[in-house]
């Protein structure tokens, strides 16, 4: 009981700071549109089933907004290490594990109200949208940012300041976001780079959106869901016990 | 009755010993100095006894539990004052003061009750709704003291608690403080810089090179070094070199930033 509301109290700091912080809302939508609308319109051949590019890739900008939006919220860890204020969390008489929890929930919620704002562009790229869609892609939306939050956490436990943030883009981020097929149809990949997008848990996220929304799919929604929840789950636990050993 | 108890406690950074083996008890209601030099191992012995940090070997008992053993009972136990700043500055001083009651467990009643209480306390009650990275530094001081106070803990620990606060927010603090400790049987661990404020203390220790140097009375101390003051004995015991450390220096960045 004590543990559900120490998830509870550490979320609500999380959507506190997301509403208190109006212009980071509207700044991080910058790049996924950029990209949507940009790459979109350069683009134009049609793909399988008559699909224009832009429509394709929409679930995949969808994505790349959950996955930078749960990776930067995940790593505020180490801002409030470097501010003093996770002290104040780490000494409080809370499971550690709860701590974990609610951070991966704050950070997810986020994470997906980004993921709706860009959802509710659909109809700029002919995407028609009904109730059913919203939800399971809300719901969608959550699984793939619970997993990328997990993975944001134990990276952030690990790291001490934030000058490592710029690796953290470049070789973690940007790979995920690349290899996960989230710009282009993985069916004429070159088997090197398949195998790698295979590793990605990111391609799963990416194919469970993309089918939710426009019908297109390389695996079944059941795979995608497992892989996601077996590698959150994996974090988590990595997490969680890299809070236990504190120093 | 003994309420921290410490025997043999180490801790290595490296190779780097900043405890060194110490030992003493601290009993229920006093008020316990540890007075040293910067960089002497007082925050790193804080942060044991809190169960942020683990000890390189020797043991730890706070309120009758093992710090390493049993750390969320010791953390029920306790309300802290870290020497640096651990504020969160993005929320308000009511959404702090709120986030801590309920890492508490405190009822959202006690929580309504407590935080005019602590808040009038520091005279930041007119300020509850500002943004913490507005206050100024000796603010945001108050407020991390209101707020280590607020769920009423058994043992304080307070690290340098009154740097940087002008004499009369001073003095009026530890008024609260000790009448706190005469009405609840506060136990209070703390540091200071500030000689007259350890002459509160029941029993000092003086720290110095990750050892303890000396444990006594202030006055004991005082007829022992044969000095008028803590202060002379504080100089008579660890000499008169000055020692800068990070923790001093990261203070005073952060009021400089703020
Ligand atoms: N995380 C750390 N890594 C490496 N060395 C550390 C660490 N924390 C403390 N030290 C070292 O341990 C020694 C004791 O530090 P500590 O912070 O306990 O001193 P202090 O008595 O609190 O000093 P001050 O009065 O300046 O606050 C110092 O030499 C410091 O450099
Ligand atoms: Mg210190």
């Amino acid at each position: 009981m004590s543990d559900i509301l120490a998830i509870y109290v550490l979320w609500l700091r999380d959507i506190k700071h997301y509403w208190y912080d109006k212009i980071r809302i509207f700044a991080s939508l910058g790049q996924p549109l950029l990209i949507l609308f940009v790459l979109g319109t350069a683009l134009t051949p049609t793909l399988q089933g008559g699909v224009s590019f832009s429509k394709y890739i929409f679930p995949g900008v969808i994505s790349m907004t959950v996955l930078f939006t749960s990776i930067f919220s995940a790593i505020s860890i180490v801002w409030d290490r470097e501010f003093g204020f996770l002290k104040e969390v780490l000494v409080a008489p809370i499971s550690r594990w709860s701590i974990v929890a609610g951070k991966a929930l704050g950070g997810s919620t986020v994470a997906v109200m980004q993921g709706a704002i860009m959802l509710f562009m659909a109809p700029l790229v002919g995407v028609e949208l009904n109730l059913l869609i919203i939800v399971k892609s809300i719901l969608a939306m959550f699984i793939i940012a619970l997993a990328m939050n997990s993975l944001g956490i134990v990276i952030a436990a690990r790291m001490k300041e934030m000058e490592g943030f710029q690796m953290v883009v470049n070789f973690i981020i940007m790979p995920l976001f690349f290899l996960s097929g989230a710009l282009f149809p993985t069916d004429k990949l070159p088997q090197w780079l398949l195998l790698l997008n295979r590793f990605d848990p990111l391609t799963y996220g990416v194919d469970l959106l993309r089918k939710t929304i426009i019908g297109i799919s390389n695996f079944h929604s059941i795979i995608n869901i497992g892989v996601l929840l077996v590698f959150t789950l994996i974090m988590f636990s990595i997490a969680v016990f890299e809070f236990n050993i504190s120093e | 009755m003994e309420i921290i108890k410490v025997e043999n406690l180490s801790r290595r950074f490296n190779k780097f010993l900043a405890v060194d083996s110490i030992s003493f008890s601290v009993q229920e209601g006093e008020i316990f100095g540890f007075l040293g030099p910067n960089g002497a191992g007082k925050t790193t012995t804080i942060n044991i006894l809190c169960t942020l940090l683990k000890p390189t070997s020797g043991n730890a008992y706070v309120s009758c539990c093992d710090t390493t053993k049993e750390p969320n009972k010791v953390r029920s136990q306790i309300g802290i004052v870290f020497q640096d700043p651990s504020l969160d500055d993005r929320l308000t001083a009511e959404d702090n003061l709120r986030f801590h009651g309920r890492l508490y467990h405190l009822g959202s009643e006690e929580i309504n009750k407590r935080i005019p209480e602590v808040l009038n306390l520091v005279e930041l009650y007119d300020r509850k709704n500002d943004f913490v990275r507005k206050f100024s530094g000796g603010m945001k001081r108050r407020l991390e003291i209101a707020r280590g106070l607020m769920h009423r803990p058994k043992i304080l620990f307070l690290d340098e608690p009154t740097l940087g606060l002008d004499p009369q927010t001073r003095a009026h603090i530890w008024d609260y403080i000790l009448k706190m400790r005469k009405e609840t049987n506060l136990t209070i661990f703390m540091t200071t810089h500030y000689m007259q404020e350890a002459d509160v203390c029941d029993k000092a220790a003086i720290i110095d090179h990750g050892k303890i140097a000396d444990l006594d009375t202030p006055l004991n101390l005082k007829s022992k070094y044969n000095e008028q003051t803590l202060e002379g004995v504080f100089l008579k015991i660890t000499g008169r070199e000055i020692r800068s450390q990070a923790g001093e220096s990261a203070w005073s960045q952060w009021m400089r930033r703020t």
